[in-house]
């Protein structure tokens, strides 16, 4: 009778217990990724500033994605405009597809889209960077010669990512409105005088500002998990796979996740 | 036990513990200036913590490591990294980093911690490559096309740039062929010899007896977080304890 009763007991218990212990994974991981950025921060101030590595970084992750940038760009406007004009040629509002997308563009698509797109490609290639220097000893030899391997290698990628992204957010939003002012003018008729005048009635800087402002955090979100991943790989080549992949999931979700938070904030205040 | 007189490493009841389990219990032992050292041991033995303590990258649960005089503990963090410029180290796998030729992997030191003149670096490391063997030809390749036996010489190379007071060596043959490890071991030697003038000390982690015994001035043994037996390399094979001679015997 006491076993049947403690084992129905466990039933009921294992799945407190593995949501407590999963809980608490999370809180030390979460605790753990702060320090990690908060030593960044401390490093990031403190001499030498190795310049040539700053710049490195931000031709990595700046100059490397603009080609991605453009592509997805230029398409996302181009979608958005058939989109858009199909909808509301049916209330007759077809000349409101130039503002529609530039503001779509500029508070949510650009900075959105854009740091995922840096997140697959220069968060993953950060993380498996500094992650294969890790299991190759090659962060232990940084250290063993007195250089601060956070300083190093987590401080010129994190602003790299912190600057490039809110200039890869501006390029895409400007593609994306060239390609939305091509389809909308060019394939389905709207009157450029009116597709300009109506843009320029109804986009401000701000709306400009709180897409930048969101894509510089995205950037600096990007790059501290994916340098926060390299630097916590364990297991050798497997671990290396398994930290990149953590690493592109969480960026995105914390790109989606923080965009809500940053949007409702930034309506309040800009 | 051996002491000796103004050692480059002095350790005094050293311990470290991971939660439980205790890893280096009350060591306490002397490594002279000067001399090949090597601390031999079984896997798991605490070789490469005791290492990381001497390097100051681990801070020990009680007792104090002396290097070159100084007491380890009572310097702070920034004067931790700067005395940590008084050592090389050749990692077990070369540890060099990737992205940069053999050339560049030695001038990296250099270029951090010196204020050297671009061509002052590149001839001082064209010198100290071709010192350990390694020819002009393969001075601009990348790791990735180096053998393992080269890779180990460029990161000697390395290690040496900047006239490292103790020079330390993570089991320098693991992995390594007979006639590579041969190479390495001279190597070690050679490296020895040719800054003995400077008193240049070296340490050595290893479960490669043979080696040991033919490259080693002393030799300590650790086993299970204790110091077992620490004798002169000549010494060594005929000491009574019972797992040296296990060990030895192999």
């Amino acid at each position: 009778m006491t076993t049947k009763s403690g084992s129905a007991q466990n039933i009921f218990l294992r799945p407190v217990e593995s949501l407590g212990a999963m809980i608490i994974e999370n809180l030390q991981g979460l605790g753990a990724f702060i320090s990690f950025v908060m030593r960044a921060f401390f490093w990031f101030v403190r001499p030498p500033f190795r310049l040539r590595l700053y710049f490195e970084q931000l031709y990595f992750v700046g100059n490397k994605s603009i080609f991605i940038v453009l592509l997805s760009g230029s398409f996302t406007g181009m979608v958005m405009a058939y989109q858009t004009y199909f909808g509301f040629k049916l209330i007759s509002v077809d000349s409101l597809v130039g503002p529609v997308t530039a503001l779509t563009l500029a508070k949510e698509l650009a900075p959105v889209l854009t740091g995922l797109i840096v997140a697959g490609r220069a968060g993953a290639a950060m993380t498996a960077q500094i992650g294969s220097m890790k299991v190759t000893e090659q962060i232990d030899a940084l250290e063993v010669m007195g250089i601060n391997s956070i300083q190093y290698l987590a401080v010129p990628r994190i602003v790299a990512g912190t600057i490039s992204l809110p200039m890869l957010s501006a390029i895409f939003l400007f593609i994306g409105n060239v390609g939305s002012y091509i389809v909308g003018t060019k394939f389905l008729s709207i009157d450029e005088a009116i597709y300009l005048s109506k843009l320029g009635s109804f986009m401000f800087l701000t709306d400009i500002w709180q897409g930048l402002i969101k894509a510089t955090f995205f950037g600096f979100m990007i790059a501290c998990i994916g340098t926060y991943f390299g630097f916590n790989v364990t297991k050798g080549a497997e671990g290396v796979g398994k930290s990149t992949n953590l690493s592109v999931v969480w960026g995105m979700i914390m790109v989606l996740i923080s965009d809500y938070f940053l949007t409702s904030f930034l309506i309040h205040v800009l | 036990m051996l002491h000796f007189d103004n050692p480059a490493v002095r350790i005094e009841n050293l311990t470290k513990t991971f939660g439980d389990h205790t890893v280096l219990n009350g060591l306490n032992f002397d490594i002279p200036r000067g001399k090949i050292t090597t601390i031999l041991g079984f896997s798991g033995a605490g070789k490469s913590t005791l290492l990381k303590h001497i390097l100051g990258l681990m801070q020990p649960t009680s007792g104090s490591i002396h290097v070159l005089g100084k007491d380890l503990s009572e310097l702070d963090n920034v004067e931790q990294r700067e005395f940590r410029r008084n050592f090389g180290m050749l990692f077990q796998y070369a540890a060099l980093f990737d992205s940069l030729s053999a050339l560049e992997n030695v001038a990296f030191p250099l270029r951090e911690f010196t204020k050297l003149k671009e061509e002052e670096i590149f001839e001082k490391c064209h010198a100290l490559l071709e010192s350990v063997g390694i020819k002009p030809i393969s001075h601009d390749k990348l790791p990735s096309e180096l053998s393992g036996g080269m890779r180990k010489r460029v990161g000697l190379a390395r290690a040496l740039a900047l006239q490292p007071a103790i020079m330390l060596y993570d089991e320098p043959t693991t992995g390594l062929d007979p006639i590579t490890t041969h190479m390495v071991n001279d190597l070690i030697v050679g490296t020895s010899e040719l800054h003995k003038d400077r008193e240049m000390t070296s340490i050595i982690i290893s479960h490669d007896v043979k080696a040991t015994l033919r490259i080693s001035d002393f030799v300590a043994f650790l086993d299970r977080g204790n110091i077992v037996e620490y004798l002169a390399a000549k010494d060594f094979p005929h000491s009574p304890n019972e797992l040296v001679q296990d060990f030895v015997n192999l």
